[in-house]
């Protein structure tokens, strides 16, 4: 009784300490769950999964440092990000309540899209002829920034776009990608 | 080779480095340049430098094909990935494809994350205490004024009470300290030791101190016998200089440790 009332206070922390917002990123880093929950915090996120799964929700695990492999070491999780994302797939009366407009989000996707395909960057104005495509002139340069003060994108000095932090903790890149190219015409 | 050769093959490397720079830079196709080319260009022109600019400009050129090639190893890289796909091909479907296909093509692939930004009850609270306790700006910040205190007067036997001066002059105790010398060395010449270990050893450094103004200002000279390896000291009855005047212009390092000390009044005094 004493141990299941032990990681019931352990899954409160965590929760708490994943939802809110603590810094100007959100989610927290590996050292930090380990500092609230002790060093066996994976397996109180593990346990925090099965509980948020049939809510359509899952704890993602990002590292700043490259793709982590399929069972991290703790010191690779003490270094990684873990946030609390939509599991399954959102239809488009929920991205709605998001505040995202559709073509916002079509936007996003063929900046994401064509930075992948190009190897994980791709200078501002191909992304941008890309998408005078199919957007007006006005709303080009300021949904690109958008998507950069959001975390999705980031600009070096030479004007190159690079996937951002967000991009790599929302986006399965390879969904994506294989989804575009199953598009018909 | 003439001056007009030279300019261009300068020239030649210049745009050699800002194509290299350039595909970079831009993150354009590694593989539209033809490194052979290049590097027999490099190569052709790599007797012709003299001066140090024009080598540092080869040096340079050199480097910047080494980057174009880790680029190309890169492109290879990439495209053997599971994520590669045919840029042409996805462009074309992107531009083909209505917004909000793509969108909906994007929502299967994007899982947001979860965040809450809660002002709870509690906080609310905790926040209203923490804003009733805090002081106004102003005498947060308020300006320290400087504190004035009437001028008063300090006797000098207080002074010495809070050791800010010593009893006694500087040149008091040197002299004092001389006088012991010429008592002390009655053979003309005293053991270094023999003569600054004292029954404390913060006495025994502050004798060090002030025989070392002694030996500088002439009053004593330092002796070593090398039969016996000893450093001795000797007063100069008739010095040259005043008590305050520069003499002795050489350094003698002579370490003092507390080891040696006590080994030195063992039997003498009790630690």
């Amino acid at each position: 009784m004493k141990r299941k009332i032990f990681y019931v206070g352990k899954l409160k922390n965590a929760a708490h300490l994943l939802f809110y917002k603590h810094h100007i990123k959100p989610g927290v880093k590996g050292w930090e769950l380990k500092k609230s929950l002790g060093p066996d915090y994976p397996k109180i996120v593990e346990l925090l999964n099965n509980y948020l799964s049939p809510l359509n929700m899952e704890v993602k695990t990002v590292s700043e440092e490259g793709e982590l492999p399929e069972k991290p070491t703790l010191d690779q999780l003490d270094k990684a990000r873990f946030y609390v994302t939509i599991k399954g797939n959102l239809d488009q009366k929920e991205v709605k309540a998001t505040g995202w407009r559709i073509d916002d989000i079509s936007g996003l996707a063929v900046a994401v899209s064509h930075i992948i395909s190009q190897g994980g960057k791709a200078p501002r104005e191909e992304v941008e002829k890309l998408l005078r495509e199919k957007l007006p002139e006005w709303r080009i340069s300021q949904s690109i920034d958008r998507y950069i003060r959001g975390g999705y994108l980031i600009e070096d000095e030479n004007g190159l776009l690079y996937l951002d932090w967000r991009s790599k903790a929302e986006i399965n890149q390879k969904t994506l990608i294989d989804s575009l190219l199953e598009i018909k015409d | 080779m003439s001056s007009r050769d030279r300019k261009k093959a300068v020239e030649h490397l210049q745009g050699i480095i800002d194509l290299c720079n350039s595909i970079e830079a831009k993150g354009r196709d590694p593989f539209t340049v033809d490194v052979d080319e290049v590097i027999s260009a490099i190569k052709k022109h790599l007797g012709d430098w003299k001066s140090f600019e024009e080598l540092c400009l080869d040096a340079e050129a050199v480097d910047g094909l080494s980057s174009l090639i880790k680029l190309q190893s890169d492109w290879i890289k990439d495209r053997s990935t599971s994520l590669y796909r045919d840029p042409f091909l996805l462009g074309g479907i992107i531009k083909k494809a209505p917004n909000e296909k793509i969108a909906e093509v994007f929502l299967k692939a994007w899982h947001p994350i979860v965040e809450l930004e809660q002002m709870s009850a509690e906080m609310l609270l905790l926040a209203m205490q923490y804003w009733k306790g805090l002081l106004p700006i102003d005498e947060r910040w308020k300006k320290q004024e400087n504190v004035s205190t009437p001028i008063g007067f300090i006797s000098r036997e207080e002074l010495v009470r809070n050791k800010i001066i010593s009893e006694k002059t500087f040149n008091t105790e040197l002299n004092e300290l001389w006088n012991e010398l010429k008592q002390d060395a009655e053979s003309g010449e005293i053991r270094y030791q023999d003569f600054i270990y004292a029954d404390t050893f913060i006495e025994t450094i502050k004798r060090a101190y002030l025989t070392s103004f002694l030996i500088t200002y002439g009053y004593a000279t330092l002796k070593f016998h090398e039969s016996e390896n000893e450093i001795y000291i000797q007063p100069i009855k008739a010095p040259k200089g005043k008590l305050d005047s520069k003499i002795q212009s050489i350094s003698i390092p002579i370490s003092i440790s507390m080891d040696d000390w006590r080994k030195s009044r063992k039997g003498v005094i009790k630690n």
